[in-house]
């Protein structure tokens, strides 16, 4: 784990830059986060998924995989992979503040 | 750290259940994690891609000692069906999609699917045969063009 300063707050991350307390991220380190990761600007269908991925997080515990955000997120698989091209659920997740969702599907 | 991987090919030589599932479960999780992918169907792997039989895969319920029943029990009339079904039912139950849908959610990722010309011609398919989603029939050669500068994995 290291402390890094994101959007001029300083915060703990795992060895992959994930945030370690998803109560530390703020909408500014979204942004940060995201053009750290080629992602420049966020438009309002990445924020979608990125308030989604937070929202399930909060009430299950952890982020959905990417066939259940083409699922339940109202974006669909072949957007997803538009907006997010490194990985839907893994990169939304890290730009959400929010650990890796671990489903293998 | 070792460098990570950047690309994977993925060949589906198997038209069973367990023969197919593997290597659909692998392109699709590379996907996700933002690794190229591609999907190459071989010899009875093509029925994954086959508009008529992709609905009905089975799983193999002789000579299959994972089965944990006898082979002569396996013989019987039904056996593979009835194996079948409680197969996709536990699957079901851990949400892990029916075969039309998988190839239809992994084409959506953007993976590629190509179909083996050598097993095309053997088994006198077409190219309406196969669903949408495959990008093409190509010779082995064309494959390894595709598959270049990345791992290859045989199923």
């Amino acid at each position: 784990m290291t402390v890094t300063s994101i959007a001029g707050v300083d915060v703990d991350l795992n060895e992959e830059g994930f945030l370690t307390d998803s109560s530390q991220w703020t909408e500014d380190m979204a942004v940060e986060i995201a053009r750290g990761e080629g992602i420049d600007p966020l438009t309002d269908r990445h924020w979608e998924v990125i308030r989604f991925m937070r929202a399930e997080y909060e009430a299950k515990g952890t982020g959905p995989t990417v066939r259940m955000l083409g699922k339940t997120s109202g974006v669909p698989v072949k957007e997803l992979y538009q907006l997010f091209p490194k990985g839907p659920a893994k990169l939304a997740a890290k730009i959400a503040g929010i650990p890796k969702p671990r489903g293998c599907i | 750290m070792p460098d990570p991987i950047e690309k994977v090919s993925i060949i589906i030589s198997k038209g069973s259940l367990e023969g197919i599932y593997p290597g659909l479960i692998m392109a699709n999780g590379a996907r996700a994690e933002g690794i190229e992918a591609n999907l190459f169907f071989t010899f009875f792997g093509l029925d994954a891609i086959h508009r008529k039989r992709l609905d009905h895969i089975k799983v193999a319920a002789v000579g299959n000692p994972g089965m944990h029943m006898a082979s002569l029990v396996g013989v019987l009339p039904g056996m593979s069906a009835i194996a079948t079904h409680m197969m996709e039912k536990k699957m079901e139950s851990f949400d892990i999609p029916g075969i039309p849908e998988f190839m239809e959610l992994i084409g959506d990722t953007g993976c590629g699917m190509y179909a083996c010309k050598a097993s095309v011609d053997l088994f006198g398919f077409s190219e309406e045969d196969f669903i949408e989603q495959v990008e093409g029939i190509i010779t082995v050669g064309e494959f390894y063009e595709i598959a270049a500068g990345g791992e290859i994995i045989f199923t």
